[in-house]
């Protein structure tokens, strides 16, 4: 009967119940999203490469190299020889070293020049490889592979040609179009910067900017620089002893990074970016909150003689004052329910345009424990701020 | 049975009441009429515990009120005494019939859910509230229609006393003596001591005992509410 009584005074005033419910509720979806956002692309950002030991390039900033050979985010200052990659895929201790060579573009998406051994052992996520939804590796200098974003927001097939641009940006005034590549695989989604990528051999790459090369000689060319190198070790243990080395080696100045501690001081970067969003969030909850408990007082002079009639059906000012929290519970965790719905209704309806946009797949399996938390301090929170208004009723049934 | 020995209360420091003695014996009907602002309606709600008196005994059924914590006389109030006021009496946001198990959920019943419906029907047949009218909300029904649910509430849990507050101020004459009749029949009916205010004087009918206010009330009060 209590909660029938708090029901039907709410459904009373439906008008400003439902605002308030409303305002919550979108207060609620924000917090909720940021939060769940937030430990998406923190678990993205740790999962976009794995089973890499070390990453070499050019001397300067780690994170920049970090953003340029894994993110495909922004330019390398300088590159490094391409016999300096050679020293180190030859080095006792590595086991394995992929080249990359980047710079180009098609129609906006970055053009990585590497060797096929890219897809044998470049592992993401949980040390998962690249599969290819269709089609296989590169086998010539004539042949691409496209990341999965690529393929779907292009509508690339099998067989497809394609051309690339020098430079970056989507529009290019500098196309090699006398040279065409023919689309041999397309990859699995990864939800990585992967996703967003073209893959060409070194060669072809090197070609498209030699155009007296014949043709069938492009398959035999070697650049001279290459942009990066990701390194696998025969053992681990050997890590910061290559790392050191390199470092230390002349008189090309390398450097070599570890991509898990990067990845971290990268993540420490956007700190400020990631709190403020937090603080944004909290703040829109504590306005929907403040409104709902401003809500609940302006009600009470309205109220005032219904309190007073529960008082002489014999409710105890305890009973009063519950019936407010309870009002508050009801809005709140409606509020919380269509918050939830309308969130899970956006992640699934917008998840492929997430993947195409940002290469990042947000999991719409989002109540977690951490989201459980954050929802049950919500609900402490909205039955602290309707305290207050709690009181008050308590004390005009007081009479 | 109301026992009420010296008793007083101020307002804002003005004595509105000084009842050295009164006694209401089981069952009797007593119509307390007075000024507007005589304190009358002080009165009711000393003898319902909803305002404590600055000093002096209320006894009902055996039970000191006034000796008694807040809390237990807010459970005593809603076992034993049953209220109706000048207007306003019902939630109305609630059905007639959710108006009436509330106050039995308040008194403490422990019957289910239809029990309490079958037997709050039943009163509300006795009132001649017809049954259509039990699932509608009190807001939407007449000031007499209301009033006579507000017997049926006041009733529910068989209260052993009843205080009335001006309750048919808000009727007109058809819709008053119809009230009456019934307060009066389901008052002799459960055996429940009545206490009702009015400054209607055409009311005697129907009442053991008529007083006036100044009859037991020492004090001169100025006019207060």
């Amino acid at each position: 009967m209590f909660w029938r009584v708090a029901f039907f005074s709410l459904l009373h005033r439906k008008g400003s119940a439902v605002l308030t419910l409303l305002a919550v509720a979108i207060s609620v979806f924000s917090v909720t999203a940021v939060e769940h956002l937030r430990h998406q692309a923190k678990a993205g950002f740790a999962q976009t490469v794995s089973g890499v030991d070390l990453i070499v390039g050019a001397r300067g900033g780690d994170i920049n190299l970090l953003l340029y050979s894994v993110f495909y985010i922004g330019n390398a200052s300088r590159n490094i020889s391409y016999q300096s990659f050679e020293k180190i895929r030859d080095a006792r201790d590595v086991k394995w070293a992929i080249p990359l060579s980047m710079g180009d573009s098609h129609r906006g998406f970055r053009v990585v020049g590497t060797h096929a051994d890219l897809f044998k052992h470049f592992r993401y996520g949980q040390k998962q490889p690249l599969i290819f939804t269709a089609g296989q590796s590169f086998n010539n200098a004539h042949s691409v592979v496209l990341g999965a974003a690529v393929a779907q927001k292009l509508n690339y097939q099998l067989g497809d040609q394609i051309t690339i641009a020098h430079g970056l940006g989507r529009q290019s005034f500098q196309q090699h179009d006398q040279y065409p590549f023919s689309v041999v695989g397309i990859l699995k989604t990864t939800g990585t910067p992967v996703d967003q990528a073209i893959y060409v051999s070194l060669a072809g790459l090197e070609a498209v900017h030699k155009p007296d090369v014949a043709h069938d000689q492009a398959n035999s060319l070697q650049p001279e620089s290459i942009t990066a190198t990701l390194v696998g070790l025969k053992s681990r243990l050997k890590t910061f002893q290559l790392q050191r080395r390199i470092n230390q080696s002349g008189p090309e100045p390398l450097m070599a990074i570890l991509p898990g501690v990067s990845l971290s001081q990268l993540w420490e970067s956007m700190n400020i970016m990631e709190n403020t969003l937090r603080i944004i969030a909290w703040l829109i909850l504590a306005a929907a909150l403040m409104g709902l408990s401003a809500s609940l007082l302006a009600s009470m002079r309205e109220r005032q003689k219904e309190l007073l009639v529960l008082r002489t059906l014999g409710a105890s000012p305890w009973f009063i004052f519950s019936l407010i929290q309870a009002e508050t519970l009801l809005i709140t965790v409606t509020a919380i329910a269509i918050a939830l719905l309308g969130f899970s209704l956006t992640l699934n309806g917008t998840q492929e345009l997430i993947v195409g946009y940002f290469g990042i797949r947000i999991d719409p399996d989002f109540v977690t424990a951490e989201v459980v938390k954050t929802l049950g301090i919500i609900v402490v929170a909205s039955l602290l701020v309707s305290l207050y208004p709690g009181y008050k009723a308590y004390r005009l049934s007081l009479g | 049975m109301i026992i009420v020995s010296d008793l007083t209360f101020s307002y804002r420091q003005t004595p509105v009441l000084n009842i050295p003695a009164w006694q209401v014996q089981p069952g009797e009907r007593i119509l307390l009429s007075g000024e507007s602002g005589s304190g009358k309606s002080t009165l009711l709600h000393l003898l319902a515990g909803l305002n404590q008196p600055d000093s002096g005994q209320v006894e009902i059924g055996g039970q000191v009120l006034t000796a008694m914590s807040s809390g237990k006389v807010d459970q005593y109030r809603a076992k034993n005494i049953g209220f109706i006021s000048q207007r306003l009496n019902l939630i109305p946001y609630l059905s007639v019939l959710d108006n009436v198990l509330l106050a039995a959920k308040l008194s403490g019943s422990k019957s289910t859910r239809t029990e309490l419906i079958k037997q709050a029907s039943k009163l509300l047949q006795q009132v001649n509230l017809d049954s259509y009218l039990h699932h509608q909300k009190a807001e939407n029904l007449s000031i007499g229609q209301q009033q006579r649910v507000a017997i049926v509430r006041a009733l529910i849990h068989q209260p052993i006393v009843m205080l009335a507050d001006e309750p048919t101020s808000a009727l007109d004459n058809t819709n008053r003596d119809s009230f009456m009749t019934l307060l009066h029949r389901l008052c002799r009916q459960y055996n429940t001591t009545l206490v009702m205010v009015s400054h209607d004087l055409s009311l005697t009918t129907g009442f053991d005992h008529h007083l006036a206010l100044a009859d037991i009330n020492k004090t001169q009060p100025k006019q207060v509410q």
